[in-house]
């Protein structure tokens, strides 16, 4: 069963957070993608660029239109991603609880309607 | 040349405390003692330590804190109270000669007013003098999260005004509890860490912090019972894991234990019985636990565990503190003295053991002696898929067939 855990927090802004911190939790990030990764249950996992970087498309008014930004304006906002595959919700809470992110932001557990897997949706 | 790295984890606490007790500014005394810390550092190379290293940097810092008091930014922003503002008691303080204070400040530290959770992070920064990063690393946190935290607190006890005065023994009894379990704290770091591979570095300063609440209350069970359970938990750290595999505690080899340490432990755990015997003392969670301990370590020489005792410790032990961890082990032993059909069913009663790692792995274990295999696989399997740490889904997958 897929999850896919939300990361969501403040963006901070540029040279808020120093560089001894970023340090710290680059490591914390490293210690648990490899524990994701030795437990076997690690899909993906993006850390995302800022949304200043973000660009959005849609042609949903029948023509194509590329903005910047993110979809939704926020104060805090997605800022990256795991996708986990855990037999049930259990285990995609430990793993939740583990993340560094949340100890300064939000985690989202959401569970996979459906995953595209081997050409096909599951 | 001395080596300050010592004198600050022995005396940081003591002068910290020293200097706090005057207005209760752990974050200005801090300020102060550090930058005592940095004169020796430039002066002792040049000029010798002083005779009485202490009572140099008790000295140096007050000078310090007194420049504060006297600054003009200081005087035009608070309105100078002459009485409270000299701390003439300070000048005649005598490092050596004062009671020591370092019993208050952890009972500062552990103030019911300051959450919970930053008691532990609170005594290791302020009585042992770790850093914000130091501490952070151990507790897996981002450091400006910590040193928030830390900041939050302090600023608590400055503006609160919690008090230092000396704890008299009608508060003593609920304080000492925070402070023994902040203790604890320090050496069983659970915290959401990512399994083994941050687990490290503060075993040593727990103990040091667990034997000085032993030397300010030399009659106290329980600091005793700590110190005991800290020392024998210690002595058994090199035998829990095999070639990256957890190994449980009956199949760990003892010849790898540290006998300085379990003879160590064994002293406080005498001393915690003979208090509670002579009646100056009651039973409490670490007493019981350490002796939980002291009865596996006893393997070393009897060559068998004494499964019986250790049921009727952890009996008392959960009329005491119950616990879910504690009604799991429980179970573990009744397993061994009453058959694993008996402990299944204690297992079974019990509430909250859905994500509950422990009671998984041992609900597995129990299934396979009752000869349930495929239960007992599918019990494995969710015991492993709600363990982060790498030892010990090594040491759980060895139980399920074909993996």
């Amino acid at each position: 069963m897929r999850y896919t855990l939300v990361l969501n927090n403040a963006e901070p802004a540029e040279g808020e957070i120093d560089a001894e911190v970023i340090t710290q939790m680059q490591e914390a990030f490293g210690v648990y993608g490899r524990a994701l990764q030795s437990a076997g249950v690690l899909v993906a996992a993006e850390v995302l660029a800022s949304a200043s970087a973000t660009k959005t498309v849609t042609l949903r008014t029948g023509a194509l239109q590329i903005q910047d930004g993110p979809f939704a304006d926020s104060k805090e906002g997605v800022a990256g991603v795991f996708v986990i595959d855990v037999p049930d919700e259990d285990a995609a809470l430990m793993w939740a609880e583990r993340c560094p992110g949340a100890q300064f932001g939000v985690v989202e557990v959401r569970a996979a309607a459906t995953s595209f897997v081997n050409g096909s949706w599951t | 040349m001395i080596d300050v790295e010592y004198v600050v984890r022995t005396s940081y606490g003591r002068l910290l405390a020293l200097l706090a007790s005057a207005d209760g500014d752990i974050a200005a005394a801090e300020d102060a003692l550090s930058d005592a810390f940095e004169r020796a550092l430039r002066t002792w190379p040049n000029d010798g330590v002083p005779a009485n290293p202490d009572g140099w940097l008790l000295t140096t810092a007050r000078n310090r804190r007194r420049d504060t008091w006297k600054s003009a930014a200081y005087r035009t922003s608070i309105s100078l109270d002459p009485a409270e503002h000299t701390r003439a008691h300070l000048d005649t303080i005598d490092p050596d000669a004062v009671p020591d204070k370092r019993l208050q400040l952890m009972a500062v530290c552990a103030h019911p007013a300051i959450d919970r959770a930053v008691h532990t992070p609170l005594m290791l920064d302020v009585i042992l003098g770790y850093t914000a990063a130091d501490i952070a690393r151990a507790f897996a946190l981002p450091s400006s999260t910590l040193a928030a935290r830390l900041g939050r607190a302090k600023k608590r006890i400055r503006d609160a005004g919690l008090s230092f005065e000396l704890p008299d023994r009608t508060v003593l009894p609920e304080r000492i509890d925070a402070i023994l379990a902040a203790v604890y704290g320090a050496f069983a770091i659970d915290w959401h860490s990512t399994g083994s591979e941050v687990r490290d570095g503060l075993t040593g300063e727990a103990l040091h912090l667990a034997e000085t609440a032993c030397d300010l209350l030399p009659d106290d069970a329980e600091a005793h019972g700590l110190a005991a359970l800290i020392c024998l938990s210690s002595a058994r750290l090199p035998s829990r894991y095999s070639s990256g595999v957890f190994v449980p505690l009956s199949e760990q080899d003892f010849r790898l234990w540290d006998e300085r340490l379990l003879a160590r432990g064994e002293v406080h755990l005498r001393r915690a019985h003979g208090l509670v015997a002579a009646g100056a003392s009651a039973l409490g969670r670490f007493q019981l636990e350490s002796a939980i301990s002291a009865v596996h370590c006893a393997r070393r020489h009897s060559g068998s565990t004494d499964w019986s005792t250790l049921r009727e410790l952890y009996s008392v032990l959960q009329e005491l503190t119950p616990t879910l961890g504690g009604a799991v082990a429980l179970a573990v032993v009744t397993a061994e003295t009453d058959g694993a059909d008996v402990a299944s069913n204690m297992l079974d009663a019990l509430d909250g053991t859905d994500r509950f790692q422990p009671a998984w792995a041992v609900r597995a274990h129990l299934l396979a002696q009752l000869g349930e295999a495929e239960k007992s696989r599918a019990a494995y399997e969710k015991a492993i898929s709600l363990t982060p740490d790498a030892p010990t889904r090594r040491y759980l997958e060895r139980f399920v067939s074909g993996r």
